[in-house]
């Protein structure tokens, strides 16, 4: 797994984004972006070189699915792995998730282990 | 024009009737009493309360309580940080319970953004209800019926943004590990 890849996480809540990027610079990923919903967050990935994606579901003016879909749709992005960090923790969701392309799927609340386990999984799928 | 006994014309009406249509009348006209009652109670209720007042207090009470929240999460996430940075001061044994601990309290600071998504859902439908009330009692005082809304196109991202599930309800982590795998 490269700890060197550029990480970008995305969620409205900027202490949830204080706690990923503490929990990922304890898993020594240091090259941590954020956005604060989904459209910054795709204007961040078409000008930048990210190598992993970790976003929040419930989001305006752009929702976590729906940036999901604009990186699969896009032909430079597609392949990026995108894990879901969100309370959305019903079936249709999940569903909905994985039929858009997730990489893999986080319910909150959720333990730093998790996260772990999720990154190097989707890392080795890279 | 004479004047018309309305009460003469009933009598009359009535005689006509035979035993259920006349039993049938006068539960309508129950009926009618009731719904005009409850109209002129809706109309004459105190809504400027609780569209002007009320509902308005509650949602800023709990606006209040989400940035009281959130300000308690980033102190406790400051001390962290602190604590985080003594780290290679510290001796190795030491310093290994202080990143568990610290781990443990990022952990439990999510709690902030469950409880903001839980209090959004409770000020929207408050707002809901604020609408809703607003548009009962127009429709007995016209002068102030909102115009009808139409509901704004959504995405399928938007449609299923309901945020967290009562717990009982809520799928665990393994439960959605293992609807993944079943796509594989």
């Amino acid at each position: 797994m490269d700890k060197n890849t550029n990480v970008l996480i995305v969620d409205d809540y900027k202490t949830m984004l204080r706690i990923i990027r503490n929990l990922l610079k304890q898993l020594d990923f240091n090259n941590v972006d954020e956005a604060t919903d989904g459209q910054e967050a795709l204007a961040k990935l078409r000008a930048g070189n990210y190598g992993l994606v970790i976003s929040d579901w419930n989001m305006e003016p752009m929702t976590g699915l729906d940036l999901l879909k604009e990186v699969r749709a896009d032909a430079r992005l597609k392949s990026t792995p995108f894990i879901m960090i969100t309370a959305e923790s019903k079936t249709e969701n999940v569903v909905a998730a994985r039929a858009a392309g997730v990489s893999n799927y986080i319910v909150k609340p959720f333990n730093a282990e998790t996260l772990r386990e999720k990154i190097e999984k989707v890392m080795a799928h890279a | 024009m004479p004047k018309v006994d309305r009460a003469e014309i009933a009598l009359q009406v009535m005689s006509g009737l035979n035993k259920t249509e006349a039993a049938l009348l006068q539960e309508l006209e129950s009926l009618g009493r009731m719904v005009a009652a409850a109209k002129q109670e809706i109309a004459a209720m105190r809504v400027e309360n609780v569209d002007a007042t009320h509902l308005p207090a509650a949602t800023d009470e709990l606006d209040e309580v989400v940035k009281s929240t959130a300000s308690a999460a980033n102190e406790i996430l400051d001390v962290c940080e602190t604590l985080e940075n003594l780290q290679p001061s510290l001796p190795a044994e030491a310093a290994d319970t202080v990143g568990v601990c610290v781990t443990r309290i990022y952990e439990a600071c999510a709690f902030q953004d469950i409880t903001g998504q839980r209090i959004g859902k409770v000020v929207n439908a408050l707002k809901q209800i604020e609408q809703r009330v607003r548009e009962t009692t127009g429709r007995f005082a016209p002068s102030t019926a909102l115009p009808a809304r139409s509901a704004p196109a959504q995405t399928e991202g938007e449609r299923l943004a309901n945020g967290p599930q009562p717990t009982s309800a809520a799928s665990s982590q393994a439960e959605i590990d293992a609807l993944l795998a079943s796509f594989d």
